[in-house]
């Protein structure tokens, strides 16, 4: 009799249950959560070619970054702005109160455009570089504009073809200003005049920087959830997740006895690990992330329910409890290796090759695989081997198995 | 374990192919017909859902849809309704929306229906899911390769090709199910295929396993295919079962309590979780054995018409006797036909000689575990 053993496994079966109660709840809301279920708004920008402006990395990279100052300007918690794949950039607004609003914000599509008086185009957002709005000595207001390399070039051709003429400085087609040209400006730097108040200096400013989408960007698709439904989503979701592990673990608990409480205990870890995994990644849980969780419960139970069939069959072939215990364990080990690897083969695939929402999706499904592997066959195993070898229970049945006629005395013996 | 006579599941396969083959092409006939009803993730549209303050009818709801001629959005009532013709919770789907025109039309709403709350809106241009759905489509023919290719290297290339025939089996079943029934694919639908795929070959995978021990510990050249493939999926029945259930248990309780945003995914989920386990057992273990049979006709044909009278242990000749009366049955390529009768495989299931293993098995343990 080694009581000793069985009283850690009582302290361990207490403290996981403990830890399980404790935290589930507060670390399945400590996780970054979906549009879907806190609300809010999802934007999808895609750039468009256009004769003057194809599209390339840099100019996808300046996109982002207008993006980030428009958001910015919302002054909203936590927004999430990413590039996807060659000309998408994707941009969350977790619980916007005004989505119609910002979706103005964002799709300002402006373009801006330097003309000359025939109308023709000489000049792109690409080639300015930035805009700042400016007082001079004569405490007139100013905006003060820098081009780059190529854009001075072609701003200096530009002015000194049209000296005593006006250009235009359109945005989306709108003419913001028409100044005057005076002299040919050949060093890639001009300002423009005439600003009635630095307050106006300032709004042109902003609008040529953050109006110089180098790019045509077009919003292809917006979706809002209203903080209503995110949280029913939630309750739902929280209702659907206490029904499903709740009857699993009463039918573990039914059918394999203590051995049952054992995968139970498991699986409470697996649980755990999962959600504590989702939150080191950082990973954000959307509705179907946590239906994912909800069903992996089910199937992570599977490599118990393994290792206990192997288990009944080897105590029924006539082994000892341990033995069948060991043995049950080392064949179920095989399987269970193999049919997750497989699983585990799929998931990183799509991994690899899927984008968005496919991709979080393989994560969760890799994740909850390799931890309930990992659960079952470290801790359900070294629960079980404690829980036969303190030889305090040696009821085949209590362990999941079917009494044998003349069983008994072979248990005693081990 | 008493394996008796009526546990013989890949004896009588051509029935299950046929269950399988009589929802599967009326299935693609559906497709084709039919097809699918697409969501807005695919078609590109506007979905707005709110919830009106009162109840509002959906006649009411299209008036005012048909003063921006667009009479033919589709409208429907949800949430706790207090009769069948008015609910608080409307959706409306219509084309791919200007924001302009959105705003005009919900601003109607409320000033002929009163105040709403927004619940959801969704506008999305054409192009989106087609990509996700390509994107999807080939990541999952890539991985079915990588399984095969894996499948082949640690069990062998017919395991792999059953197991694949399985999975593609379970993707068109839930297809056919979503055509038959009409309910929308939208992007988590793509998710739910995966899943399946996942679960099927986690399960195909637990049965082939026990016929790769089996096929070790018990097995000698030219021996009962049929009954090796018979005893291993009794020996793993309980497992399927149980597995299924505590899988079945989640996915039921998503789909009643999960809300109906997550509906039509846990409808997806419950249909391929169904048709994976029902493949794992009644499609691919026999597909395999049906493989592996040709394979060894082959072998045994060319055996035969090298060597006519080749050694034979008494063992085989035993069991050939044993099933004499039970030869006769289809699947078996015409060379064969040369071949001496007292080598052609078994097909039918072979009661006695299972039996005989069964009872084995344990007398011949007991003693190794006495000695301990």
């Amino acid at each position: 009799m080694r009581k000793q053993e069985f009283l850690k496994l009582i302290v361990c079966v207490a403290a996981i249950v403990g830890l399980f109660c404790a935290f589930v709840s507060p670390l399945a809301y400590s996780i970054r959560q979906g549009l879907d279920l806190q609300g809010g708004t999802h934007v999808v920008l895609e750039a468009e070619d256009t004769p003057e402006a194809p599209v390339n990395h840099d100019a996808m990279e300046r996109v982002l970054h207008i993006m980030e100052k428009r958001v910015n300007e919302l002054g909203l918690t936590e927004p999430m702005i990413q590039r996807q794949g060659e000309r998408r950039i994707i941009i969350e607004l977790p619980g916007i109160k005004d989505p119609d609003k910002a979706i103005a914000v964002i799709g300002k599509t402006a373009m801006l455009e330097f003309k000359d008086e025939e109308g023709n185009t000489v000049l792109t957002g690409t080639d300015l570089k930035d805009a700042k709005e400016q007082t001079d000595q004569q405490n007139q207001h100013l905006v003060s504009l820098d081009f780059s390399d190529e854009g001075g070039k072609k701003f200096a051709e530009l002015t000194t073809k049209n000296v005593g003429r006006r250009i235009a400085i359109l945005l989306d087609g709108e003419v913001l200003t028409a100044p005057n040209v005076k002299e040919p400006i050949t060093g890639g730097k001009a300002v423009i005049t005439g600003q009635r108040s630095l307050e106006e200096a300032h709004n042109l400013a902003i609008l040529l920087r953050s109006g110089a989408l180098p790019v045509k960007v077009n919003i292809i698709e917006t979706r809002t959830v209203g903080p209503t439904l995110g949280q029913d989503s939630k309750d739902k979701s929280e209702f659907a997740f206490t029904i499903g592990i709740g009857a699993v673990l009463v039918f573990m608990l039914l059918f394999y006895r203590l051995s049952g409480l054992i995968a139970d205990i498991s699986l409470m870890a697996y649980v755990l690990l999962l959600l504590a995994a989702l939150k080191f990644l950082d990973a954000t849980l959307t509705l179907p992330g946590v239906a994912g969780i909800i069903l992996s419960v089910g199937m992570a139970v599977d490599a118990n329910v393994l290792i206990f069939e192997h288990f009944k069959e080897e105590y029924k072939k006539g082994s000892t409890l341990r033995m069948s215990m060991n043995n049950g364990f080392k064949r179920a080990f095989t399987t269970i290796f193999d049919s997750n690897l497989t699983t585990i083969i799929a998931a990183m695939v799509l991994f690899a090759f899927g984008t968005g929402s496919i991709r979080g999706f393989a994560i969760t499904l890799g994740l909850g695989v390799v931890l309930s592997m990992f659960t079952a066959i470290t801790l359900s195993n070294f629960m079980l081997k404690m829980l036969v070898g303190s030889n305090v229970v040696t009821s085949p049945f209590l362990l999941g198995a079917q009494a044998r006629e003349n069983g008994t005395e072979v248990n005693n013996r081990a | 374990m008493l394996e008796n006579a009526k546990f013989d599941i890949v004896g009588r396969r051509k029935i299950w192919y046929l269950i399988s083959l009589l929802i599967i092409i009326p299935g693609i006939f559906c497709m084709v017909t039919k097809g699918f009803n697409f969501g807005i993730d695919f078609t590109g549209g506007t979905i707005i859902e709110m919830r009106f303050d009162k109840p509002v009818g959906i006649q009411s709801v299209r008036e005012v849809m048909a003063q921006y001629k667009l009479d033919n959005a589709q409208i429907q009532l949800s949430g706790e309704s207090s009769s069948a013709l008015e609910a608080r919770d409307v959706m409306i789907r219509t084309v791919d929306l200007e924001e302009s025109e959105r705003k005009a039309v919900m601003a109607s709403m409320k000033e002929k229906l009163g105040d709403y709350q927004m619940l959801r809106e969704e506008k999305v241009g054409a192009t989106m899911g087609t990509e996700l759905l390509l994107n999807a489509l080939w990541a999952t023919l890539l991985s079915w390769a990588l399984i095969v290719v894996y499948v082949s290297f640690r069990f062998e290339f017919r395991f792999g090709l059953a197991a694949v025939l399985a999975l593609i089996h379970d993707v068109l079943i839930v297809l056919a199910a979503f055509s038959f029934t009409q309910r929308q694919i939208d992007s988590s639908f793509v998710a739910a295929l995966l899943t399946i795929v996942g679960y099927s070959i986690n399960d195909t995978i637990v049965i082939f396993d026990r016929i790769r021990e089996n096929l070790k510990l018990h097995f000698r050249r030219g021996g009962d295919v049929i009954a090796l493939a018979n005893r291993s999926i009794y020996q793993t029945l309980t497992r399927s079962i149980y597995t299924v259930v505590t899988v079945l248990f989640t996915t039921f309780a998503l789909y009643w309590f999960g809300g109906d945003t997550t509906k039509d995914f846990s409808f997806a989920l419950l249909v391929g979780f169904m048709s994976g386990c029902y493949s794992s057992i009644f499609i691919a273990s026999p597909l395999w054995a049906t493989f592996r049979e040709w394979a060894e006709n082959k072998k045994a044909a060319k055996r035969a018409a090298e060597q006519p009278k080749k050694e034979k242990t008494s063992d085989e000749e035993a069991e050939d006797e044993d099933n004499a009366e039970a030869v006769h049955e289809a699947h078996k390529p015409k060379k064969n036909a040369k071949k001496p009768v007292t080598e052609k495989p078994v097909y039918k299931k072979k009661k006695k000689t299972a039996e005989k293993t069964e009872q084995e098995e344990p007398v011949e343990t007991m003693p190794e575990e006495s000695k301990e």
